[in-house]
């Protein structure tokens, strides 16, 4: 069940990854992006941690849900593993954002709406993650796991993604009124490895959480078993 | 002759391929291989760890 029948998904995550690895090293790149420089390689390895993150978790919310809705503890384990492995893509997303920042706007943390509103978000799951272990009844925990991270997610959502948008100063492109793709000269051609960058990433961390989702299914199994015994 | 040419063709090139010091040197190359070496393991890393997987279902199914 949380063993996803396709292995086709996993094939396509690798070639992606590999290309998106080795061509974006060797593209060229657009002549204006200024103090970026050759830096804005980082958007084939930066920014689709941070896309990946919201598809997988917005996997995560779907699955809570549906856990909700008809108890199956299969989906509140699949919901568990997507929540984690996307909490660790945003972690790769946040400690790469750091090291790039430093690098360029001269502090691992400024005072730009994201990086505020990311923290805030993983403040919110951190509690998800502090409701999974200090809860010790199986049930009442998925439940109120469930519940939490049904309301956490949008809200983080709104925090990292439409809060930055309408702000007025961001030095993130994409929001306020700093720069986006558009903006560069028209000669790049960065998005034939940016978004199968977005696809590549996402697939690999949804194959790390299908393996983890598949481990928690044989844990909780044999604790079955042994109970029953 | 051979050579002009050559050297015109280059010249008309160079400038798009290689203006930075990231590649000028070739030695980008040398990174590009590390990273498909370790992709490489952790993909195999992975494969390996589904296949355990697969085979604790099976036996417990």
């Amino acid at each position: 069940m949380a063993k996803i029948p396709y292995k086709w998904y996993k094939i396509l995550a690798v070639l992606l990854l590999g290309y998106t690895l080795i061509y974006g090293l060797l593209i060229p790149l657009p002549t204006d992006v200024g103090m970026l420089d050759e830096t804005i390689r980082n958007l084939f390895y930066h920014v689709p941690m941070w896309f990946g993150m919201m598809i997988i978790l917005m996997a995560a919310w779907i699955y809570s849900i549906l856990y909700l809705q008809n108890q199956n503890p299969k989906h509140e384990i699949i919901a568990r593993a997507l929540t984690f492995t996307g909490i660790l893509m945003g972690l790769c997303g946040l400690f790469t954002g750091m090291f790039w920042g430093y690098n360029t706007w001269g502090s691992p943390w400024t005072n730009d709406p994201k990086l505020n509103g990311v923290a805030v978000g993983m403040t919110m799951y951190a509690g998800y993650w502090l409701i999974q272990k200090s809860v010790d009844d199986g049930e009442k925990k998925a439940r109120l796991a469930s519940v939490y991270n049904i309301f956490i997610f949008p809200l983080f959502i709104a925090l990292i993604f439409v809060m930055p948008k309408l702000a007025k100063f961001s030095i993130h492109p994409g929001s306020g009124e700093s720069v986006n793709f558009k903006t560069y000269n028209k000669t790049n051609n960065m998005e034939m490895v940016f978004y199968p960058a977005i696809i590549g990433w996402t697939l690999f961390f949804v194959w790390i959480a299908e393996i983890r989702a598949r481990y928690e299914i044989l844990k909780q199994r044999k604790e079955n078993e042994e109970l029953f015994a | 002759m051979k050579n002009f040419l050559l050297n015109t063709v280059i010249s008309d090139i160079a400038p798009q391929v290689t203006e930075s010091l990231f590649r000028t040197s070739g030695k980008i190359y040398v990174v590009v291989g590390i990273l498909t070496i370790i992709f490489t393991l952790i993909t195999i890393y992975l494969i390996r760890l589904d296949a355990k997987i697969t085979k604790l279902e099976k036996a417990s199914k």
